[in-house]
């Protein structure tokens, strides 16, 4: 095993390359730049199309084409640029087609600046683009894990003819750490049968996202509902950490996951009974991990980089059987373990109210601790 | 009795599918569509094409052509066929866009591919208005012209001037051949398919970006029967876009078209 030390950014790059990557398109914006950079010089070595963007808005409408013939294509972007990116995930996935796009997000809103955030979970886990349609969005915690889930990523986007998403802050997109990459795949070179420009169709081919009759758009859509379905059986992934004897659960996922483990582990050396849950799937969500643990354990507490939009899906399925706390840093802030561990003692100390207005009380810590700026 | 040669000199060309269209009656988008399904015919490209169709009144083009296709969002056209194009370089690909897609929606898609250089062809259908969705003011409109969304005729003061597509791409250096035709007439007509065979050609033969900017009629929304229609393009259109070549590179200059 040859570990190299690399960059977030560059090695999700070279494992997208490895996995078969065929054509990039993008376009640059702190603090995802380095991605496009690399494929900028490695694409053209490979005999690969890479093109730089007019915006991200060509990026992805690019990537459109790209993938109407069934070969492996990305981008990649930060949350402004992938907000631009919304109508394009919209329309791909009205056509049923295979893509992926890593967002290393930045805190906003608006321009707002280019530090780590996780504040786009819910543009890309609830929505964004108009429609119904789902995205699968995978969120890795470490540089390794981001390597793992962009060779998956693109298995999984044919599998399911979907769009998946690699979201992952802007520290995992910026920090460099010992990774293994994988072999160079195979790559497919030829549209498959049901792509434009496949010589084993036997028929012409058009791919549309365009139903004008509402009835058939309907049938089109609950054809939609039944593949998220079976992707809801098979395509959910977490990690647990220390649950099996928990009273308390963290949950928080990519660099906010990895941080509250720091805070777990201080917290079972106090003798304090405290598990960690980390999606790494944030679509489809692991709802019924945290439905099992809801049943058995006295209280969660969530911990992201902002506002708590996973906490809101966290409190549905929770469903007031025991309290959920929270605990958020939001712009590009980055909690330290210590916060994250005094929040835990909190829970564990707390009145266990499950009518608590979880995030009404970290706000008003919140304006204690940072103010409002007026 | 003598025996006659029978020659046929009119028929559906092979890139049609046998479908009625739901364009209006009067309309040039048929004509437009013919030519572009006899050029690729002639070039014996029909299997080898991929076409991208617009939003707009040609937002179904893609049920009468006989070969792949795909449905771009709106304006975005040129970046979807780069993407086709660079993934398939060998294809022909080309994209079919209305004049509010193309030079209101999607300016900077167009511009961006053209100024790239970009191995695709453009068919650019300016009819002064948005068909598709009743005829309001488009970036075409001329100083003037009554649209359903500027009733007192486009006032330049408040609404601005009506953009030359095919003058402001003729300045990109990407951009070999860019040129200007009408469709009101049998010669403008004529001369129409002779420059779509040229765009399509110097895709083939990977001279760069070509756009064929077609003037065309639009008896519905403009309120006129086809005579005064194609009149009307005649006496108003014709002063403010020219036709004409406004792009031959070096290249497509010394280029050959085989067959012709």
């Amino acid at each position: 095993m040859a570990l190299e030390l690399i960059k977030g950014n560059i090695a999700i790059a070279e494992a997208a390359m490895r996995a078969g990557l065929i054509s990039y398109f993008g376009y640059p914006i702190t603090p995802q730049t380095e991605l496009l950079e690399h494929l900028s010089a490695r694409m053209p070595e490979l005999g690969r199309a890479f093109v730089q963007a007019e915006s991200e808005l060509g990026a992805i409408n690019m990537v459109y084409g790209a993938a109407c013939t069934g070969l492996r294509t990305m981008t990649s972007s930060s949350s402004p640029g992938v907000s631009l990116m919304q109508e394009g995930l919209s329309y791909i996935s009205g056509t049923e087609l295979p893509v992926v796009i890593v967002d290393v997000v930045r805190g906003g809103p608006g321009l707002g600046n280019i530090a780590p955030s996780q504040a786009d979970y819910t543009q890309l886990v609830h929505g964004g683009g108009h429609g119904e349609y789902h995205l699968i969005v995978l969120a890795p915690a470490s540089v390794q894990e981001a390597v793992d889930l962009t060779g998956m990523a693109f298995d999984i986007a044919e599998k399911y003819r979907m769009v998946v998403c690699l979201l992952l802050d802007g520290s995992l997109g910026q920090m460099m750490e010992p990774v293994e990459l994988p072999e160079f795949k195979p790559v497919r070179t030829t549209p498959p049968a049901w792509a434009v420009g496949s010589p084993d169709s036997k028929e012409r081919v058009v791919m549309t996202s365009i139903n004008i009759d509402p009835p058939t758009q309907e049938r089109f859509n609950v054809k939609m509902m039944t593949r998220w379905q079976e992707v809801e059986k098979n395509e959910v992934r977490y990690k647990g950490y220390y649950l099996e004897d928990a009273e308390y659960v963290v949950v928080g996922f990519g660099t906010a996951g990895r941080i509250a483990l720091s805070a777990v582990r201080a917290a079972r050396e106090q003798g304090l009974k405290i598990g960690l849950l980390r999606p790494i799937s944030l679509s489809p969500f692991p709802t019924k991990a945290v439905d099992e643990l809801a049943d058995r354990v006295k209280g969660f507490l969530v911990v992201e980089m902002s506002n708590g939009q996973m906490l809101d899906d966290i409190t549905s399925i929770v469903a007031r059987r025991v309290p959920v706390e929270f605990y958020g840093r939001m712009g590009g802030m980055v909690p330290y373990p210590d916060e994250i561990a005094s929040a835990i003692n909190d829970l564990v100390q707390g009145e266990h109210d499950v009518d608590v207005d979880a995030r009404g009380k970290w706000l008003a810590k919140m304006r204690e601790l940072v103010g409002t700026g007026e | 009795m003598t025996e006659t040669d029978v020659k046929v000199v009119y028929k559906r060309p092979l890139g049609f599918t046998d479908r009625t269209t739901h364009y209006c009656p009067g309309c040039t988008h048929g004509v437009a569509h013919r030519l572009i399904a006899e050029v690729l015919e002639e070039m014996g490209e029909l299997k080898n094409t991929i076409g991208v169709a617009p939003v707009g009144c040609a937002v179904f083009a893609y049920n009468y052509f006989n070969f792949d296709f795909v449905e771009a969002a709106h304006g975005r056209a040129p970046a979807m066929a780069t993407g086709i194009k660079r993934t398939l370089p060998t294809k022909t690909v080309f994209t079919y866009q209305g004049d509010g897609d193309l030079a209101s929606m999607g300016m900077g898609e167009i511009i961006a591919a053209a100024a790239r250089g970009e191995q695709i062809t453009v068919i650019f259908i300016n009819n002064t208005n948005y068909g598709m969705t009743g005829g309001q003011m488009a970036p075409t409109t001329l100083p003037g012209q009554k649209t359903s969304s500027s009733p007192l005729g486009r006032d330049v003061e408040t609404q601005g001037y009506p953009i030359r597509t095919a003058e402001l791409l003729a300045t990109l250096d990407g951009a070999a051949y860019v040129a200007r035709r009408t469709l009101h007439d049998v010669r403008g007509i004529r001369l129409a398919k002779r420059a779509i065979r040229t765009a399509f050609e110097v895709q083939k033969q990977g001279l760069g970006f070509s756009m064929v900017e077609l003037l065309s009629i639009c008896p519905t929304n403009w309120g006129m029967n086809t005579e005064n229609s194609r009149n009307w393009l005649a006496e108003h259109m014709l002063p403010y876009y020219p036709v004409g070549d406004y792009k031959v590179s070096t290249a497509v200059s010394e280029m050959k078209i085989g067959g012709n």
